[in-house]
């Protein structure tokens, strides 16, 4: 279910990665980047995100953005499920490097090692980086 | 080939828009195509016509309008992410135009590669 369903007329389906690096405050490509992910999920693309490196953080838990006086979007995050967004991968260095599990996690995800990080990647069509 | 890129950062305070000019004629002198440049976040802060650098440097904003012209590129620029930062259709530079985020997602279906080029 999404809120728009889009199409570009040629029925393909690519993989999508959308790798997210960035603290969700401090710079607004986390907030500009989930407006990329809805719309590919409303062009019924194959679409993954990965949390990674500081990007981490955009899932913590008890965000509070009164203090800077900038929206809080982490509610999108765990609305992604409602645009069949299901696919969300964390980077195990990037978590444990910042004292993190994934009990500290607004959204369920799938932990991977470097590794398993590095295949997923290479299955991908279309990676872009935010 | 065909070659889709997205510009994420904005002219002068860093290399990105440069980096993907370069990228973006180097192609089409090598016989590949770019169909398309989409502008995002600060990116779109390549497109106005309101930008005057010194004469001694190069001007951002008309080389991509140069580029676009000479070769049928269509400059895509992120209506969310300009109208945020004060950029309409009555300050655009030749060769620029104001659509939605689909464009940069058909970019990713339909061409063989798409190429960032941001922080």
């Amino acid at each position: 279910m999404s809120d728009m369903d889009m199409d570009d007329g040629s029925g393909v389906v690519k993989k999508f990665m959308f790798l997210n690096r960035k603290a969700p405050h401090g710079t607004v490509y986390a907030l500009e980047g989930l407006e990329v992910v809805l719309i590919t999920a409303a062009f019924d693309q194959d679409v993954s995100l990965v949390f990674t490196d500081d990007g981490v953080y955009q899932l913590m838990k008890g965000m509070d953005t009164k203090g800077i006086e900038v929206k809080d979007f982490s509610k999108t995050y765990r609305a992604l499920e409602g645009y069949d967004i299901e696919k969300l991968y964390v980077d195990s260095t990037s978590l444990k490097a910042r004292g993190l599990t994934e009990e500290d996690l607004i959204v369920d995800v799938t932990v991977l090692s470097d590794d398993e990080m590095k295949n997923l990647m290479a299955e991908q069509d279309v990676v872009i980086s935010f | 080939m065909q070659f889709g890129i997205l510009i994420n950062e904005g002219p002068y305070n860093h290399q990105a828009s440069d980096s993907a000019y370069l990228f973006a004629r180097t192609a089409i002198e090598k016989g590949h195509k770019v169909p398309r440049v989409f502008f995002y976040h600060d990116g779109v802060n390549n497109s106005t016509n309101k930008s005057e650098p010194p004469q001694d440097d190069r001007n951002v904003t008309q080389r991509w309008s140069k580029l676009a012209e000479e070769h049928g590129i269509d400059l895509v620029v992120c209506v969310a992410a300009a109208l945020r930062r004060g950029i309409k259709d009555d300050i655009l530079a030749p060769g620029f135009r104001i659509s939605g985020l689909g464009q940069l997602v058909e970019m990713g279906i339909q061409y063989d590669r798409l190429v960032t080029f941001g922080d």
